[in-house]
C-alpha cells in the first residue's frame, strides 16, 4: 500500500487535459461515413388535432426522407414511466413545439428551409397554460381530472391543531421555470444495422434510459440496442429524459433511409422545445405557539407538469418530501399535485422539485418570524430538527445533527449580526439598501423512497491485463466530476496511485447499468459499489494467494496481470442492497425517504439599487454538511456553481410564455447571470460522515440550488422591507412593488 | 445556423471606392457588412432578408482615427475596441468610451463598429447617446461624393436613418470642446455585462454661480431613436439643484420620452428609471 490517500485531495481531472485541449470528442465532432442530418418539424399550436400536411414548393423533396408516426417500427412512445408521450404526434398535438414528422437530408443547410416549407393544418381546441386553468379543468387535457400524480403526507393530527394555536400563519409562493442552459446543445448520431440492431451516440445523463426508450420504440430486444455517451457539454438534468426524444427521432430516421443520421438541436430549437424546470405554487398554513414554536401545518404544493407525465410524479415526489424542510413537525399535512398544462413538458433540473417547495418553506419562516416577534435566526433555532426526532415522513434523524451549530458558525463566517446592525442603520440614507437573509434546509441525496432498492445498480470493477484497473460503470461525466471521483474511490480502495485506475466510456455494451446519473446519487450509492466492486478484486488476488496483506502498486499490478494470464477476464461485481434499517411505503409515502440528507445554511447580502430597483448579491455564504468531501476542488466548484445556477433562477432567469411557448429562448433575452453579476461564492464544509456512502459522502449536486433563492428574497425583503412571495424577483417587480407601497423617495415619478 | 450559405453572396473589395461603385451600380441590393455582429445574428437565424453582402470589414479608410486640434474624426469602421483604448476618446469623449466598453462582450467590442451601431440604428444602441450629446457629425459617402449631417437628424424613425440607398457612413466627427463638462452615463441592462439596454443615460452638464450653466442629456432605448431631452435641458438651465428641481425635471424628463413594453421590460419601469437617472445626473451636478 502506498499509504497516501486519494480521496479527499484534489486529483486532476480524468477528462480535464482532453477538454482544455481541444481533443474531446462531443457528439457534433463525430461524423460516420454516409450520414444524413436530421431535423424536426414541429406544432405551432398549443393543443390542436391535426389536418392536412402540405409539403411546400420550391424544396427538392425527392432528396429528403420523410418520418411520420407511421414509420415507427414498435410503440409510438418515449417510455420512462407513464408512456404517454408520443415520439411523433399522431393526429393530435398537445403543446408548442411537439414533434410531428422528421426530415433528413445530406446537406444540413437545406434542412432549415424544408422545415419551414411543411405547412400543417391545425383544428385547434382550448388549450391550458397554467395551474390555476388547469385546476378549473374547463378542458380536461389529461386523464379524467389534469393531474398526473398527486401524495398526501400526513403525521399527527392536523386539524386538531388550530385551536391550540397562539399564532397561524398563512403565505403563497410561487416559483417559475428555468432553462437548463448547459453549454453543449442535445445531439444524437443514429446508425442502424438489420443484423447489429440500433447505436447511437450522443450528449446524454442516462444512457439506460435511451436504451429502455429505443427498445420499445424500435420494438429490439436489448442486445440489438447500444447506446454510448459521447463528451457531454453540461446538463443539469437537461440531459435527463429529452435525449431520448432526441434518439428516438435519429433512430426512425436512420431506419429509414438505411443510413446513420445524426441530429444537432440549435440554441434556438434547444431552448424553445426541451424541458425546463417546474414552476411552482405552494400554499402554507402554519399554527405556532407563543414561544414560536411549529405546532403543525398544512402544505398545499402545485407543480406544472407541461402537456404529459414524463418525470412529474419523481419531481413532485422529492418536493413532497423536502417540503417540510430541516424543522419538526409534531403535526403535518401536505397535499402535492402535478397537474397538466399544454406547454412543452417540464422535466429534470438540478434540485428537482426541493427547490421550489424549500423556496416557499424558508420564505415562509421569515414570515413566521415577523408575526411571532423573533428574528429570522431565532424561529430556526426553535424548529430545527435534532436527532431522535422525525421528518414529515416519519424518518427518524440518526446522525450526530447540531443544526443550531451549523446556523451560528454560518452566521459567524458571514459577520451575520454586525452586517444586519450596520445595514439598518445606512438603509437610511444613500441611493441604496442592503439587507441580509438565511436560508437553513436539507437535500436528501440518492432516489426517493424505494427507489435505490427497485433500481437494483450494478458497478463493475475489472482488473486489466496490463495490471491497471477499469471501473465499469453507466454513471455519465457531464462536467461535475464523476469519472474523477469514482477512480478516485476505486484507488482508495485497492490502495494504487490514481494514475492506475481508468474508467470505461458509458456504453451500454461494454458497462453495466449503474443507473441514472440523477438525484444526488453517484458519488454517494454508485461510488460505494465501486468500493464494494474493487475490493472484491482485492479479497480475489489475497484469496488467491498473488498478493498479501501489505503490498506494493507494483506488486499489485504484477498480482493482476498473474491473474488475468492464467484465468482471463478479470472482473468483479457489485450490485445495490438496500439496508435493513431504510424501509419505505409507498402508499402512505411513509418511511426513510432517503438514505442521507446533507444539510446546509446560506447567507445572502443584497443591494438593491433604488435608481434602477437591480437587486445585486453583493456576498455569498455557503456553509454545508456533506459526510465527507472526496475531491475538494470539485465539490466546491459544484457548491459555487450551483450558487451561481441558483441567482440565475433568483434575481435573472425568466421564461416569458405566451400560449405554452417560451418567447424568449435565445441567450440574449433570456437572461443568465455573467461573472460581473456575481459574487464571489464563500464555501465551507462540515463533515459529519455518512455510513451509507463511500468514505462516508453524502450527494451535493443538487444541494446549492436549494439555498439561494430563499436566502436572497429574505435579503431583499431585509433590505426594502417590503415581502415577495415570487421569484424570479426582476427589477421590474421590485419597482412595482415600491410603487404600491408609495415609499416616496425611492420611486419615480410614473404617469 | 439556420440561413443557407449557398443563398448568400459575400464579396470584399480592397477599397471604399470599389465599395461605393458597387453601392452605386445596384443601389439597395448590396447589404454592407462590417463586424457582423448584428448582421450574423440574423444570418444565424434564418432572418436576414438581403442576400449580396459587400464586406467592407478593416478598409483602412474607415479604420482611422484622426485628430486635429478642432475635432476627432473616427472612421465608421472603428470597433468598439479601438474606441476603448483611444486616448482621445477616453479624455476628452468618456462618454462614448463608456459605451464602447459595456457594448457585447470582448469578441464583440473587437468586431463591433461605431458606423454598424449608426446604421443599424437601434433604438437600445450603446454609443448613440453620446454621439447626441456631443453634437456628431456623420461624414456620408457616395459616388456622388461627400456630405456632412448633423447626427441628431439622420435617425427618422424605429430602424430608419438618413443614409441614401448608395451611401455608406465614412466617418463620425466631434468637436473637441466638452473636456470642461461634467460627463454622466449608466447603462441599465438586465445584468451586468452583455445585456441590451433597458434604459440608457449619456449627459454632459456645467455649473457656474451655483446655477446649472449648460446641459445636454440624451437617452437610449426609451423611445423609436436615441432622444435628446430638449424640454428638460430647457427646464433646469439657469436653475440651482434642489429637490423641487429634481422632482420637476423627472416629470419633464418622463413626459418627454415614449417608452414601452417588450420582452426586455416594461414602459412604467422604463420611464420611472429614466427619470431617476435624469435626477441621478443633477444632483451631480449640484454636487460638482
Amino acid at each position: 500500500m502506498t499509504g497516501d490517500h486519494i480521496v479527499g485531495v484534489s486529483v486532476p481531472r480524468k477528462e480535464g487535459r482532453d477538454k482544455v485541449t481541444g481533443r474531446a470528442q462531443y457528439v457534433d465532432d463525430l461524423t460516420l461515413p454516409g450520414m444524413l442530418f436530421g431535423a424536426t418539424v414541429r406544432s405551432q399550436v398549443p393543443r390542436s388535432k391535426i389536418g392536412k400536411i402540405t409539403f411546400g414548393p420550391g424544396i427538392a423533396w425527392d432528396e429528403f426522407i420523410v418520418v411520420t408516426a407511421r414509420d415507427i417500427p414498435g410503440k409510438n412512445v418515449i417510455a420512462l414511466i407513464a408512456n404517454d408521450q408520443p415520439c411523433l404526434a399522431d393526429g393530435v398535438v398537445n403543446h408548442p413545439e411537439e414533434p410531428i414528422l422528421l426530415l433528413a437530408h445530406s446537406d444540413r443547410h437545406l434542412l432549415p428551409q424544408a422545415v419551414a416549407a411543411v405547412s400543417i393544418e391545425y383544428d385547434q381546441l382550448p388549450a391550458l397554460f397554467t395551474v390555476e386553468q388547469s385546476e378549473t379543468r374547463s378542458e380536461v387535457i389529461w386523464g379524467s381530472d389534469n393531474i398526473f400524480k398527486s401524495y398526501l403526507v400526513e403525521k399527527g393530527d392536523v386539524d386538531g391543531i388550530w385551536k391550540k394555536a397562539d399564532y397561524i400563519v398563512e403565505g403563497e409562493y410561487k416559483t417559475g421555470a428555468q432553462e437548463q442552459l448547459y453549454i453543449e446543445n442535445n445531439g444524437m448520431i443514429a446508425s442502424f444495422d438489420a443484423q447489429q440492431g440500433m447505436t447511437v451516440w450522443g450528449s446524454l445523463q442516462c444512457p439506460f434510459y435511451v436504451h429502455k426508450a429505443l427498445m420499445a420504440l424500435c420494438n429490439l430486444t436489448a442486445d440489438k440496442v447500444r447506446v454510448v455517451q459521447m463528451e457531454t457539454g453540461g446538463a443539469f438534468g437537461g440531459k435527463e429524459e429529452y435525449p431520448s426524444m432526441i434518439a428516438a427521432h435519429a433512430a426512425l430516421l436512420a431506419i429509414k433511409c438505411g443510413r446513420p443520421v445524426k441530429i444537432i438541436y440549435d440554441r434556438l430549437e434547444d431552448m424553445a422545445a426541451t424541458t425546463k424546470r417546474h414552476p411552482s405554487r405552494t400554499r402554507h398554513r402554519t399554527a405556532l405557539s407563543k414561544d414560536g414554536r411549529i405546532l403543525g401545518g398544512e402544505i398545499e404544493l402545485t407543480i406544472d407538469g407541461g402537456a404529459y407525465v414524463t418525470l412529474s410524479p419523481v419531481v413532485l415526489s422529492r418536493a413532497t418530501i423536502h417540503a417540510g424542510g430541516a424543522y419538526y413537525w409534531p403535526n403535518v399535512r401536505i397535499t402535492a399535485k402535478a397537474v397538466a398544462t399544454n406547454a412543452p413538458p417540464h422535466g429534470a433540473f438540478r434540485g428537482f422539485g426541493a427547490p421550489q417547495s424549500l423556496f416557499a418553506l424558508e420564505r415562509h419562516m421569515d414570515r413566521i418570524a415577523q408575526v411571532v416577534g423573533l428574528s429570522p435566526v431565532e424561529i430556526r433555532k426553535r424548529n430545527f430538527l435534532q436527532p431522535g426526532q422525525m421528518t414529515t415522513t416519519e424518518q427518524t434523524v440518526r446522525e450526530p445533527l447540531d443544526l443550531v451549530r451549523l446556523l451560528d458558525r454560518a452566521l459567524e463566517l458571514s459577520d451575520y449580526h454586525a452586517k444586519k446592525q450596520r445595514f439598518a442603520k445606512e438603509n437610511e440614507l444613500g441611493t441604496s439598501r442592503k439587507g441580509i437573509g438565511i436560508a437553513a434546509f436539507l437535500h436528501g441525496a440518492g432516489f426517493t423512497g424505494s427507489g435505490e432498492r427497485n433500481l437494483s445498480s450494478v458497478v463493475g470493477v475489472e482488473g486489466c491485463a496490463d495490471g491497471t484497473i477499469k471501473v465499469l460503470v453507466s454513471s455519465t461525466e457531464f462536467g461535475q466530476g464523476t469519472k474523477t471521483v469514482l477512480c478516485q474511490i476505486a484507488a482508495e480502495t485497492l490502495g494504487l496511485p490514481y494514475e492506475n485506475v481508468e474508467i470505461a466510456q458509458a456504453d451500454t455494451d461494454q458497462v453495466p447499468n449503474s443507473g441514472p446519473t440523477v438525484a444526488s446519487r453517484t458519488v454517494m450509492v454508485v461510488g460505494k459499489l465501486v468500493q464494494s466492486a474493487a475490493l472484491g478484486i482485492k479479497q480475489t488476488l489475497m484469496g488467491s494467494g498473488l498478493l498479501g496483506d501489505s503490498y506494493s502498486a507494483e506488486q499489485f499490478r504484477s498480482a493482476c496481470r498473474t491473474q488475468v494470464a492464467a484465468h482471463g477476464q478479470f472482473r468483479s461485481w457489485a450490485r445495490y442492497e438496500a439496508p435493513a434499517d431504510v424501509f419505505w411505503d409507498d402508499d402512505k409515502y411513509r418511511g426513510e425517504a432517503y438514505a442521507a440528507f446533507a444539510w446546509a445554511v446560506y447567507v445572502a447580502e443584497a443591494t438593491v439599487d433604488m435608481t434602477t430597483y437591480n437587486v445585486s448579491v453583493d456576498d455569498f455564504l455557503a456553509l454545508q454538511e456533506v459526510g465527507k468531501v472526496l475531491h475538494p476542488v470539485l465539490a466546491r466548484g459544484q457548491i459555487a456553481g450551483g450558487v451561481a445556477q441558483g441567482i440565475g433562477y433568483t434575481l435573472y432567469e425568466k421564461v416569458i410564455w405566451q400560449n405554452g411557448r417560451m418567447q424568449n429562448g435565445q441567450m440574449t433575452n433570456y437572461i443568465m447571470p455573467t461573472s460581473a453579476d456575481l459574487p464571489v461564492v464563500r464555501v465551507f464544509f462540515e463533515e459529519m460522515g455518512n455510513v451509507h456512502g463511500a468514505f462516508g459522502a453524502k450527494g451535493i449536486g443538487e444541494l446549492p440550488m436549494d439555498g439561494p433563492a430563499p436566502a436572497i428574497v429574505n435579503a431583499v425583503e431585509d433590505a426594502l422591507k417590503v415581502p415577495f412571495d415570487s421569484i424570479p424577483l426582476l427589477p421590474e417587480d421590485v419597482f412595482e412593488a415600491l410603487l404600491a407601497k408609495r415609499e416616496p423617495q425611492s420611486v419615480g415619478g410614473v404617469r | 445556423m439556420r440561413s443557407n450559405p449557398a443563398d448568400y453572396q459575400l464579396v470584399a473589395p480592397a477599397s471604399l471606392q470599389a465599395v461605393v461603385s458597387l453601392l452605386a451600380a445596384e443601389p439597395g441590393a448590396w447589404l454592407p457588412i462590417a463586424g457582423g455582429t448584428d448582421v450574423m445574428v440574423q444570418y444565424a437565424a434564418g432572418k436576414l432578408p438581403a442576400r449580396k453582402l459587400v464586406s467592407i470589414w478593416n478598409l483602412p479608410e474607415l479604420r482611422r482615427i484622426e485628430v486635429s486640434p478642432e475635432e476627432i474624426r473616427i472612421g465608421a469602421g472603428c470597433t468598439y475596441t479601438d474606441l476603448r483604448e483611444h486616448e482621445v476618446v477616453q479624455s476628452e469623449f468618456s462618454l462614448l468610451a463608456r459605451a464602447a466598453a459595456w457594448t457585447g462582450g470582448i469578441a464583440n467590442q473587437n468586431r463591433g463598429t461605431l458606423g454598424g451601431n449608426i446604421v443599424n440604428a437601434s433604438p437600445a444602441a450603446d454609443s448613440l447617446p453620446a454621439l447626441l450629446v456631443y453634437d456628431a457629425e456623420l461624414i456620408l459617402i457616395s459616388v456622388r461624393g461627400e456630405r456632412r449631417v448633423p447626427y441628431k437628424d439622420f435617425h427618422t424613425g424605429y430602424k430608419k436613418t438618413k443614409l441614401a440607398s448608395d451611401e455608406l457612413v465614412r466617418a463620425v466627427c466631434l468637436a473637441r470642446r466638452f473636456s470642461g463638462y461634467l460627463a454622466y452615463t449608466r447603462k441599465v441592462g438586465a445584468r451586468n455585462a452583455q445585456a441590451i439596454s433597458k434604459v440608457c443615460i449619456a449627459a454632459l452638464g456645467r455649473r457656474a454661480s451655483g446655477v446649472v450653466e449648460d446641459v445636454r442629456i440624451a437617452l437610449g432605448s426609451v423611445a423609436p431613436v436615441p432622444l435628446r431631452l430638449a424640454e428638460t435641458e430647457r427646464l433646469v438651465t439657469g436653475k440651482p439643484v434642489e429637490p423641487s428641481l429634481l422632482v420637476s425635471a423627472k416629470r419633464v424628463a418622463i413626459a418627454e420620452i415614449q417608452p414601452i413594453d417588450d420582452i426586455r421590460s416594461t414602459a412604467r419601469y422604463r420611464a420611472a428609471v429614466a427619470g431617476n437617472l435624469v435626477a441621478e445626473f443633477l444632483e451631480k451636478i449640484g454636487e460638482n
